[in-house]
This record gives C-alpha cells, sequence and structure tokens, in this order.
C-alpha cells in the first residue's frame, strides 16, 4: 500500500516537471500544446473514492496552474475530467469488471482500450481548458481546432509515454 | 429535512464537484484580468441596461433644458477660438525712396466669402476703409489678377471678380504690346475671353497675357492667364481668344489689395485735361 502511494506521489511529481519544465515552453505554431500531466489523473486506481479521485485532480491542476501562471484554469478542466472518469470507467468496464487494485493503464487493460479510455478524457480537458482559457463562444472553431490537435498531441505523447515509462508490459 | 440530507449525501460527488468548480472560476476571474473584465462586463451589462433605460427617460425630460445649456456652452466655447476674432493687423509697406517715387502699395487681405459659380462673383476680403481700402482699387493674388474693390465698409470690402459680367481688365501679350480687354462669359471659372485683338496680330497658344499699364487700377504686367486657343471669324476684324486664367478662384485665400498712390494724381490729369478740352 505504501509502496502503491510511493509510485503515484512519484509519477505525480515526475509529470508535472516534464509538464512544467519541457511541455509547457513547446507550442507548435500557436495551436499545440501537449499536457501530458492529466495521465496522472487518468492512471489513479479504479477503486478510488470519487471523492479523493476529485481532491486530487484539483491539486494537480493547482498545481500546474501556479507553474504556468494561469490560476484556475487547468484546476477547473482537471476537476471536471475527474468528475466525468467514473461515468467513462463504468461505460467501459470489462464484461467481467476491474480488477480489485487495478488501476487503468495500457499494461494491465490493453492498448485499445487505454486509447479509447485517454482519447475520451483528453478531449474532454482539452476542451474544458481551451474555452476556459479564450473564455468567449466567437471563436468557437478556431478553438475546437486547437482543442482537437492539442488533443492529438497529448494522446500522442501519452501514449508513448505508457510504453517507455513504468514497469515492462508483459502480456499476461 | 432529513430527505434533504440524504440527497445532498447521496450526491455528495456532484456537489463536491460543484464546489471545486466554484474555487476554480473564482481563482480564474480572481487572477486573470481577461477573464475579470469579461465577466464584470457581463455583469455590468444587466445593471447597465436598467439604468440605461432609466436615464433614457430621464435625458428625454430634460431635452429642452439641456439643449440650451449646450447652446450656450457653444456659443461661448465660439467666441473664445482664434477665428472668432478679426484681424485688425495690417501690413502695408511704403518705401521711402527719393529717386524712385513709389506707385503702388499692398495691403494683404484674407478672403472671406468667395463664389464661382454665379453669373456676377464677388469676393468678401477682411480689410476695409480702417485699412485704406478704397473703391475701384484692384485686388491681385501670388498667382495672377483677381477683381476690383466694388464696395468698401469699416473693416471689409467686396471685390467684384474676373468672373463678373462687368469687368473689363486691360490685358495685353508679354512678348508684344498689343492688347484688348479680358471679359469672363459665365461657363467655366477657369476660362476668359479676350476681345478686340486686331486680326494683324501674331501669337500663338500658350503665350503669356499681362495687364497693360493704361488701367489705373493693377500695376503694369501682373499676370492674367495664357493663350488656350483663338478663333478669327471670316469677314471679323478680331480675334476671339480663349484665355486660361492664372488665378484658380475657387480656393483663393489671401490675395493683396493694390493701392496706387499716384492714381488721383493721373485721374486729376485727365478729367482737367478733358474739361478744358471741351471749352
Amino acid at each position: 500500500m505504501i509502496t502503491e502511494l510511493l509510485v503515484f506521489l512519484f509519477r505525480f511529481l515526475i509529470l508535472i516537471l516534464v509538464q512544467v519544465v519541457v511541455l509547457n515552453n513547446v507550442q507548435f505554431s500557436g495551436f499545440i500544446n501537449p499536457f501530458v500531466y492529466i495521465m496522472f489523473i487518468m492512471m489513479l486506481p479504479v477503486r478510488m473514492p470519487k471523492t479523493f479521485l476529485l481532491l486530487a485532480a484539483f491539486l494537480t491542476g493547482l498545481v500546474v496552474d501556479v507553474f504556468s501562471n494561469t490560476m484556475g484554469m487547468h484546476a477547473a478542466a482537471c476537476v471536471f475530467m475527474a468528475y466525468v472518469r467514473p461515468t467513462v470507467l463504468r461505460i467501459m468496464a470489462p464484461r467481467d469488471g476491474y480488477e480489485t487494485e487495478s488501476s487503468p493503464s495500457v499494461k494491465e487493460l490493453g492498448f485499445t482500450w487505454f486509447l479509447i479510455y485517454a482519447a475520451t478524457l483528453t478531449f474532454i480537458h482539452h476542451f474544458i481548458l481551451f474555452y476556459i482559457e479564450v473564455f468567449r463562444f466567437s471563436e468557437f472553431f478556431t478553438t475546437f481546432l486547437r482543442v482537437l490537435l492539442s488533443s492529438v498531441a497529448t494522446l500522442l505523447t501519452i501514449m508513448i509515454s505508457q510504453y517507455l515509462f513504468g514497469k515492462p508490459i508483459n502480456e499476461k | 429535512m432529513r430527505s434533504l440530507f440524504l440527497l445532498l449525501w447521496r450526491n455528495n460527488f456532484t456537489l463536491l464537484f460543484l464546489f471545486l468548480w466554484t474555487i476554480c472560476f473564482y481563482l480564474i476571474i480572481r487572477n486573470n484580468n481577461f477573464q475579470q473584465v469579461s465577466v464584470f462586463n457581463s455583469t455590468n451589462k444587466v445593471t447597465a441596461s436598467v439604468l440605461e433605460a432609466v436615464n433614457y427617460v430621464k435625458e428625454y425630460i430634460n431635452l429642452k433644458e439641456n439643449n440650451a445649456s449646450l447652446a450656450r456652452e457653444n456659443a461661448r466655447l465660439k467666441s473664445l477660438l482664434p477665428d472668432a476674432y478679426y484681424e485688425n493687423g495690417v501690413v502695408k509697406t511704403i518705401v521711402a525712396d527719393s529717386t524712385r517715387s513709389q506707385q503702388y502699395s499692398f495691403i494683404t487681405s484674407r478672403v472671406v466669402n468667395n463664389s464661382v459659380n454665379r453669373r456676377n462673383n464677388y469676393l468678401t476680403l477682411d480689410k476695409g476703409s480702417v485699412h485704406g481700402v478704397k473703391k475701384d482699387m484692384g485686388v491681385i493674388s501670388s498667382s495672377g489678377v483677381v477683381g476690383i474693390v466694388k464696395d468698401v465698409s469699416e473693416h471689409y470690402c467686396t471685390v467684384m471678380s474676373v468672373l463678373h459680367k462687368n469687368t473689363r481688365i486691360s490685358t495685353r501679350f508679354k512678348n508684344s504690346n498689343y492688347f484688348g480687354s479680358l471679359v469672363w462669359d459665365g461657363s467655366d471659372s477657369k476660362i476668359a475671353s479676350l476681345l478686340e485683338v486686331p486680326k494683324h496680330v501674331k501669337f500663338n497658344n500658350g503665350d503669356t497675357l499681362v495687364t497693360t499699364v493704361y488701367s489705373t487700377i493693377f500695376p503694369e504686367g501682373v499676370m492674367v492667364g495664357i493663350v488656350s486657343g483663338s478663333e478669327l471669324k471670316p469677314g471679323d476684324n478680331f480675334y476671339a481668344i480663349k484665355v486660361r486664367l492664372s488665378t484658380n478662384f475657387a480656393n483663393l485665400s489671401h490675395v493683396y489689395i493694390v493701392d496706387n498712390l499716384l492714381k488721383s494724381e493721373q485721374l486729376g490729369l485727365e478729367a482737367q485735361t478733358l474739361s478744358t478740352d471741351d471749352n
């Protein structure tokens, strides 16, 4: 249990660090900002109490906000993402349910499942984030394009890091 | 009451979510100028539209009073403008020279009213009898003749411009001494006609025309215009010459009033001669 907590804490630190130090400085033509740190919220255990989930998401978003000087925006997007996560998980539940200790990842639930799961949550997060940032609907389609492109970038980064980091994936 | 608490407890997830979102938006609005402005603008829109409606009615009730006070203010402000002041100064140069006595002096003047589109056009200048302007003085601009002073008041004078039925200006060719009378036929403010030039005179299009020495109104050699075309009808002894006027009457602003210092002497002498001739 303690080791698991440490693993999450470590993952949290690494992801925030990568996000703040590297990815926040990456902007392809002003349209694409990958936000890989949301992978932390995605990978929290399935059985985690929902309230803790929300609080964890809030905290994550807030830390990123503090570093990227966007007070509240990431927090709002993360909280919303955490809010819909249980619903997404319920809809995508395997036929025989999740294992008690499982947390979503390519290793545990397979490439296709995780891709769909990550894509859904990423899109939701980015949608909220970019529209809060723009804060008006007059540029709806421009913003939507940004949401889509950034979602793809984030998703790509998340899928790659699924293979690069963490324990080697053994097909059980 | 119990069921209310039960409802709240059952939805604690959603409530927490809403609570956190409230915090987030509070942070967003407090810390990001752009969102702050947007939100307060829209909040203001509601209150503002109510206040505006009230104001609209109030304004309408006070309309008459407001108009009157604005008109008063306008009048006061207008009287403070430099344009409201009449320029009383006059530049008039007289040179003391014993070998050549000066014949002409010039009074600078501003055109305060002007027309070019009537058959008989007048200008109004802002110099009058106070400044020494008299009837029948000539008026020229830097580019050529303008007209003849017609009436003079204390501070103003009216000028019968070249573009007038009764104006006839004695004009000659610059390169020969043949002369004629310049009149305006009333159609184009840039074109006048030169009459009474005998048919044996040789000239070309583009020849310059200037005032003659015969008139006591203008100094000799003031530019009048350029020959732009001519016609000699069969059996006619005089040319009909079209003249492109050198003065652009449509945008005159500063002109000179010509004061011929020897005019009365010349006219007096001529009158004397004519009267003795009669006897």
